[in-house]
């Protein structure tokens, strides 16, 4: 049970005075709440059944063994405590609802309500995916509409919604490299991955079977493409790239990589998680790319939900078309009164396959629809320009007190390390706990792998330049207090309702259930 | 752009102070020919209103107003109100997976409830924070337990929801793994002779769904019986989370892949969705997907983190137990509302509404001329096998015109059943929607003769 809850400075206790402005936060009360376990009572409801209107039935004479005897340790709970149960929960949360949250290669922005509403219409929301296509012309148009916006957007020629999300896209997109190379007649053996790559490259193309060889990146943090050249054989299905890569940088050679790869009839594959950076400015399809993968989570606002769910389209050149998951929506071409019909085609006799079951995450497709919409094309680039914008604001306001590994230019995002920090024992995960004190979210740390230490932060489109200024001075106030009183940093957060967790023990004896205390067991 | 936060004079503002003449400045690392100077080719920027009346059109070519008897892996159940508005809630909606676990205690536990309920009805010792659906559950439990037994056999029952069957294909295609089918008795259960036969020292593991596609309930403590003899694991696949209620769990099994949709969460035409994976606790090191553990703060109050992420590919990469990244957590989210709303008591009183409503249509459908319920004798829940004398999409297009969804023709995956169709009931159809296409089922026949 949470014990001490005393409200505890948000701001520096014992270090240098705040520089700059500090309005962001405030210590408040948070509610305690317990487990939904420890709270019920038996007896208590939360949930009226309308009156059977059919005749009863007894379960151990229609399901004999199969019947069930109890339900085991399931909440009781009246409605009022569910609320107040979920609602104090909530409280205990950061949310963008909240502020800047500045996780680099995540891209949390805004996710506007108007989708939320949309997605939640009754013959959305209540569309069964086995109803007749006759009646789903609506949820196949939502279909039709957003695969042509993306395609456009990419540039690319075929596109499936199937996977659920980036990293089943990226699953999907790897199929579908495969399953072409095997039409050529060998399906290939190896995949090349950046060492700046997201850790979900490497885990997909193990699992569809191959052997992930790894590309180093040169000093500027790029992919060195001399060294492709040396690497890339008959046997390289494809290199997986990121672009603009992990520390937020355009690949300004990508002509010249997709020509190393096309020269050796292997593909380029684009992991899509930095799209935020090229919507309305230049597209994957346009600079050599065979498959990528998007995710409607990050470049087009559908909520992050605390983990999920995702959605992961990926689109494709021609020549990989014929091997999209089943079914693809297709258009029949007109009636005599010119209506035209949407339907499901199952008939796709080189597909890789099902990936999921149904659609996909067709609510999501919804949702990323209505920010389109409420974008437009104007829309769509101004927002590109004012998440790099903003990157860039960051990037020039703390450059004299970060350590920038890489100098390169940047787009969307912008790497510091913590070099200069652990001079004084203060590492990248520290600063960004600290960061917590002062109302923000920290950024993501420790990654890409290239730089050591890496503070990889990415303000997206959605931050005023408010409060772009308010994280600078947090920022800017940490790098003093690292320099000046390192404690406060290494003990941060501490305006938090629990401090650090052991997260050792948490790994050295799991704990992944509630168990009832021995002494409450009828 | 409404959704944008800075005003020209800002922008202008910070390009001077970044030393950027223009915003092309900043783009200037894109080959000039790799540019795009054209407008996408997207709707125009539409007001709010505009975006909400396209929708509501979309909305209207649907099957609202329609009285369905669809199942087959995506049920209709009452969604209690209180789940949307708490999932609302911009701390929930608009927050990140909980990595820093200071600042997202309120998701963390709400998942750590979510494990511990998930463990209660299915009758395993862990469950993990949650997987894509039902369909790539059901495939990376199938990838577990090969990792688990080191063997590449794996024996699909064919009353395992055809989806399902084919995502699992496709993720077995590439790791090795020889998928084997197995054939359902006359009483459309799994037929056990045929497994004891094909269960063998190189099958890694069964997998099997119970209630199976055609609604049947599965003899799982005989099923894994026959496996364990062999070595082999039993996977059970639930679609129907509803069933729990008063269904047996399947504590048999080594590993259950469920699919949550029936708690809380909208058919939405397909998903999102919510699948989770439970197991005996001595896989725990196999499982894929984010799981939440308890722990303790410095000052030794209880919190939540994520945990045992050495299994997965943010520190794994190419070795991770998968390459899986998301979970579902809003959904899963949903669902532990809607447990905690129906509760110990509700959650029995639902499912038997649902067993006595389909028990009910059962009975009236088969006792009309023309249709016989197939697999009459097996214990069922809410899910029954119509034979007709008609095709069932000819049935189907007759009833469209009194507003009725028929159910789902089978001729497309088991065509040896002949003019089978698979209906659903839950407590949303009423006696009156039961009775009413019972009476259309009657007639049907007549018609079409007429028609001839």
């Amino acid at each position: 049970m949470p014990t001490s809850t005393q409200p505890r400075d948000a701001g520096n206790a014992a270090g240098h005075p705040f520089e700059g402005t500090r309005r962001k936060v405030r210590a408040h009360l948070t509610q305690n709440e317990a487990l939904v376990f420890e709270k019920s009572s038996p007896g208590k409801k939360a949930y009226k059944m309308p009156p059977l209107d059919v005749p009863e039935v007894d379960p151990n004479t229609l399901l004999g063994k199969a019947a069930r005897a109890d339900l085991g340790l399931m909440p009781e709970l009246s409605e009022i405590e569910i609320i107040r149960h979920f609602t104090r929960l909530s409280t205990w949360n950061y949310a963008i609802d909240l502020g800047m949250y500045p996780l680099g290669s995540c891209t949390m922005k805004y996710n506007p309500r108007v989708n939320e509403f949309v997605a939640r219409l009754e013959g959305i929301a209540e569309a069964h995916p086995y109803q007749p296509e006759s009646l789903s012309q609506g949820a196949l148009e939502v279909i039709r509409l957003l695969k042509s916006c993306l395609l456009d957007i990419t540039g690319m020629d075929a596109i499936t919604l199937q996977p659920a999300a980036g990293a089943h896209g990226e699953f999907t997109g790897i199929l579908l490299v495969r399953a072409y190379h095997q039409s050529k007649g060998n399906p290939r053996t190896k995949v090349i991955i950046p060492d700046s790559a997201h850790g979900t490259n490497p885990a997909t193309a193990a699992i569809c079977g191959y052997q992930v060889e790894n590309l180093r990146s040169n000093s500027l943090g790029m992919v060195d493409v001399a060294q492709l050249e040396r690497i890339v054989t008959e046997e390289t299905a494809a290199l997986m790239l990121t672009n603009p890569s992990t520390i937020g940088v355009f690949e300004s050679e990508i002509h010249k990589i997709a020509d190393v790869l096309h020269a050796k009839g292997a593909l380029l594959y684009m992991d899509g998680a930095n799209m935020n950076a090229l919507v309305g400015k230049t597209r994957p399809g346009d600079f050599g790319v065979d498959v990528m993968h998007l995710n409607l989570h990050k470049t087009f606002s559908t909520p992050h939900g605390g983990g999920g769910p995702g959605s992961g389209p990926v689109a494709v050149k021609k020549i990989l078309e014929p091997f999209l998951p089943t079914p693809v929506v297709v258009e029949d071409p007109p009636d005599e009164h010119g209506r035209r019909t949407l339907r499901l085609d199952y008939d796709r006799p080189q597909s890789v396959g099902r990936v999921r079951m149904f659609y996909g995450n067709f609510g999501m497709f919804v949702r990323a629809l209505a920010y389109i919409m409420a974008n437009g094309p104007d829309g769509l680039r101004q927002t590109t320009e004012d998440a790099v914008l903003n990157a860039n604001y960051i990037r020039k306001n703390l450059e004299d007190v970060y350590e920038l590994p890489y100098r390169t230019p940047t787009l969307h995002e912008v790497v510091f390390s913590d070099r200069r920090q652990t001079q004084k024992g203060v590492k990248t995960g520290d600063i960004a706990k600290r960061l917590i004190d002062y109302g923000f979210h920290p950024y993501t740390t420790s990654f890409p792998l290239i730089v050591p230490g890496a503070l990889m932060i990415e303000p997206t489109e959605s931050e005023s330049k408010e409060e772009l200024d308010l994280f600078i001075d947090a920022m800017r106030q940490i790098a003093r207090e690292a320099e000046e009183n390192p404690e406060l940093v290494l003990n941060a957060p501490h305006a938090t309702r629990i401090s650090r967790l052991d997260e050792v023990l948490a790994a050295r004896k799991p704990v992944l259930r509630y168990t009832r205390p021995a002494s409450e067991k009828p | 752009m409404r959704y944008l936060p800075k005003s020209p004079g800002e922008r202008l503002e910070m390009l001077k102070q970044i030393g950027a003449s223009s915003i092309d400045d900043l783009f200037s690392t894109i080959p000039q020919e790799y540019r795009l100077e054209r407008d996408l080719e997207v709707p125009r920027q539409m007001g709010e209103s505009e975006i909400v009346e396209y929708f509501r059109n979309a909305a209207q070519k649907s099957a609202a107003g329609y009285t369905s008897f669809l199942g087959a892996g995506a049920y209709r159940h009452y969604r209690p109100v209180v789940i949307d508005s708490l999932v609302q809630r911009g701390e929930f909606l608009t927050s990140y997976t909980p990595y820093q676990a200071e600042i997202t205690q309120g998701t963390l536990q709400a998942i750590f409830e979510f494990q511990t309920m998930i463990c209660e009805l299915t009758g395993m010792e862990i469950a993990n924070a949650s997987m894509y659906d039902g369909s790539t559950g059901a495939a990376e439990s199938v990838s577990m337990a090969v990792r688990i037994t080191h063997r590449s056999g794996v024996l699909v029952a064919r009353t395992v929801h055809p989806e399902y069957r084919e995502v699992m294909q496709t993720y077995a295609q590439h790791q090795g793994l020889a998928a084997q089918p197995l054939p359902y008795g006359e009483d459309g259960r799994l037929d056990l002779a045929a497994l004891e036969q094909s269960v063998n020292e190189q099958t890694a593991c069964v997998l099997i769904q119970s209630p199976n596609f055609f609604g049947v309930i599965e003899d799982i403590p005989a099923i894994a019986e026959i496996a364990h003899k062999k070595g082999a694991l039993l996977i059970v696949s639930i679609a129907e989370a509803i069933s729990l209620g008063v269904v047996r769990p399947p504590a048999e099994a080594d590993i259950v892949s469920m699919e949550a949709q029936s708690f809380g969460v909208a058919l939405s035409y397909g998903g999102p969705y919510c699948g989770v994976i439970a197991a005996k606790e001595k896989y725990l090191r196999q499982m894929p997907g984010r799981l939440v553990g308890e722990t303790v703060d410095k000052e030794g109050r209880r919190g939540f983190v994520l945990t045992l992420s050495t299994r997965e590919q943010h520190i794994r990469r190419e070795k991770a137990t998968s390459n899986i990244c998301t979970n579902q957590a809003l959904v899963a989210l949903m669902a532990t509302i809607f447990l905690t709303v129906y509760g110990k008591e509700g959650m029995r009183e639902l499912a038997l509404h649902n067993l006595a409503k389909a028990s009910y249509a059962a009975q009236q459908f088969s006792s009309v001329g023309g249709a016989r319920l197939l697999f009459a004798n097996a214990p069922r829940f809410h899910e029954f096998v119509l034979q007709t004398s008609e095709s069932p999409q000819q049935l189907n297009q007759q009833l469209l015109k009194q507003k009725v969804i028929g159910g789902l023709p089978l001729d497309r995956w088991y065509p040896e059943l002949g003019n089978a169709s698979l209906w659903c009931t839950t407590e949303l159809n009423t006696r009156e929607q039961i009775d009413h296409a019972a009476s259309l089922l009657q007639h049907a026949p007549e018609e079409a003769l007429t028609r001839a």
